[in-house]
């Protein structure tokens, strides 16, 4: 057996233009996705313990299909399918963030569900007692709670989201793995090329939970 | 001073009729039938322990009067206001609320605001008082319940006893009209009851209207003008405390002092 590759070193460096104009991609289908996730993640997940069950019903069915398909059959559906239902395309870009947004939500709403659920009732009880309404109860006394509770799981849930803009190469948007597929096609250096796009991917992730430890250790105190 | 002073007017302009009135209230937890045709009325000033069993009812019993506890049937009047079977009292339920404070056996205070904040969330958000005043009021009734220097703390800082204690400044905040205690002492370490027992003393003294359910049999029969002791979800007996403690006149209420008041 004898092995003959040597990394480039340089050649990963000189890539490195090129994958960062798709940066700006992944992180804005990332965070717009999540943005627009956790927002249907807090409706969906207040309606999954709402008091009807016309409140529960759709929500649960919201959670269960779009928590139980792959989000590469979710951004397919919408480039490529929905577009037959609409008479009119829709943009890779924008079909990447609702496939984020759509897909993330779900998981969301769960974490809301279970971190509202979570909070003893003698704080809902304690809310009530002072003359608070059920509405502010729930803004002043549980839902801060819920929240600082939510946050290792929402931190888990922007990790996943945040790789999951990768398979978005299939539709065409120039994120980062499609810069780096086109940017291979022209050199045939994978091995640098794929590993500075994990580099990419880790810094990105690697600050993000960094930003949310602090958030989580500040939460403690204050 | 003043308060009880205005309290007192405040009786005499309203006649005697009671501040709280049960009437024919009736509570099932499924086939458990936990209030049978429950009827008590409380006066304004008075003190009223409940004692009983766990089990018996008694923190039920509170609990509807402010509306924590839904009933199936009769009627709970608060202060003017009625409380209806099967959640259906709308408006009155809040407003009974703001009027009647509450104490928690575990004291529940809020974990994500300071001790003062505990203290002025209510009054800002219900009352709609300004900070500045809200911050006035919650220094004065922490400086009253011995907490005045941990107001900016947190409550996982603070005693079981110091919690409790903030606990009581905090439904006082609202200037409630009737308090209800549900068993103030009984997630407290030996050590740190007397406190809560003192600072609810002061209460009394004050001319407070007071709801208890304890099982502080010195405490009941030191401060209770009335005590009722509940069984099966009824109403055994009641009556002032040394009649009640050293003459019960019902089997279950002899049988359940015996067993209290022994060790």
């Amino acid at each position: 057996m004898e092995f003959n590759f040597q990394f480039d070193w340089q050649a990963a460096i000189d890539s490195l233009p090129f994958l960062l104009k798709g940066l700006p991609y992944t992180l804005l289908i990332s965070f717009a996705g999540l943005a627009i996730g956790f927002v249907i993640g807090i409706v969906f997940g207040l309606m999954r313990i709402g008091p009807s069950r016309w409140i529960r019903w759709p929500a649960v069915v919201y959670v269960e299909v779009f928590r139980g398909t792959p989000v590469l059959v979710q951004v397919l559906f919408i480039f490529y399918g929905l577009p037959t239902l609409l008479g009119g395309p829709i943009d890779a870009l924008t079909a990447g963030i609702a496939a984020i947004a759509l897909n993330a939500g779900a998981y969301i709403s769960e974490i809301v569900r279970g971190g509202v659920q979570s909070i003893e009732r003698g704080q809902r009880e304690a809310g009530l007692s002072l003359g608070l309404s059920p509405p502010q109860t729930f803004r002043y006394v549980i839902w801060p709670q819920a929240l600082r509770r939510m946050i290792p799981a929402l931190g888990n849930q922007g990790i996943v989201s945040i790789k999951d803009t990768s398979l978005f190469s299939v539709i065409g948007v120039g994120e980062l793995v499609r810069q780096g597929q086109v940017y291979i096609a022209n050199t045939f250096t994978a091995l640098e090329v794929y590993f500075m796009i994990a580099l990419l991917y880790l810094a990105i992730t690697l600050s993000l939970s960094l930003a949310l430890s602090l958030l989580e250790r500040k939460g403690l105190v204050g | 001073m003043n308060d009880s002073v205005n309290r007192q007017e405040a009786t005499q302009a309203s006649g005697t009729s009671p501040i709280v009135r049960l009437a024919g209230v009736n509570k099932h937890f499924g086939r458990l039938h936990v209030m049978q045709d429950i009827d008590l009325s409380v006066a304004q000033g008075e003190v009223v322990v409940i004692i009983g069993a766990s089990g018996s009812g008694k923190s039920t019993l509170i609990r509807c009067v402010n509306g924590l506890e839904p009933f199936q049937s009769g009627r709970i009047e608060v202060d003017g206001k009625t409380l209806l079977p099967n959640g259906a009292s709308g408006k009155s339920l809040q407003a009974v609320r703001t009027e009647v404070g509450m104490v928690f056996q575990q004291f529940n205070l809020f974990p994500h605001l300071s001790i003062r904040d505990n203290v002025t969330l209510a009054p800002r958000k219900v009352r709609g008082m300004t900070r500045r005043q809200a911050d006035a009021t919650a220094d004065r009734l922490l400086e009253r319940v011995g907490i005045s220097d941990q107001a900016d703390k947190h409550p996982t800082q603070l005693s079981g006893g110091q919690q409790q204690r903030v606990a009581l400044a905090r439904a006082l905040a609202m200037e409630p009209r009737l308090m209800l205690f549900d068993e103030p002492t009984s997630a407290l370490d030996p050590e740190m009851i007397g406190e809560v027992l003192d600072a609810m003393r002061e209460l009394v003294n004050d001319g407070m209207t007071m709801m208890i359910v304890t099982h502080e049999m010195g405490f009941a029969r030191e401060v209770a003008d009335r005590v009722v002791f509940v069984h099966g979800g009824q109403i055994v007996e009641q009556g002032p405390p040394d009649q009640l403690f050293d003459h019960p006149r019902h089997e279950r209420t002899q049988a359940f002092l015996s067993r209290v008041l022994k060790h």
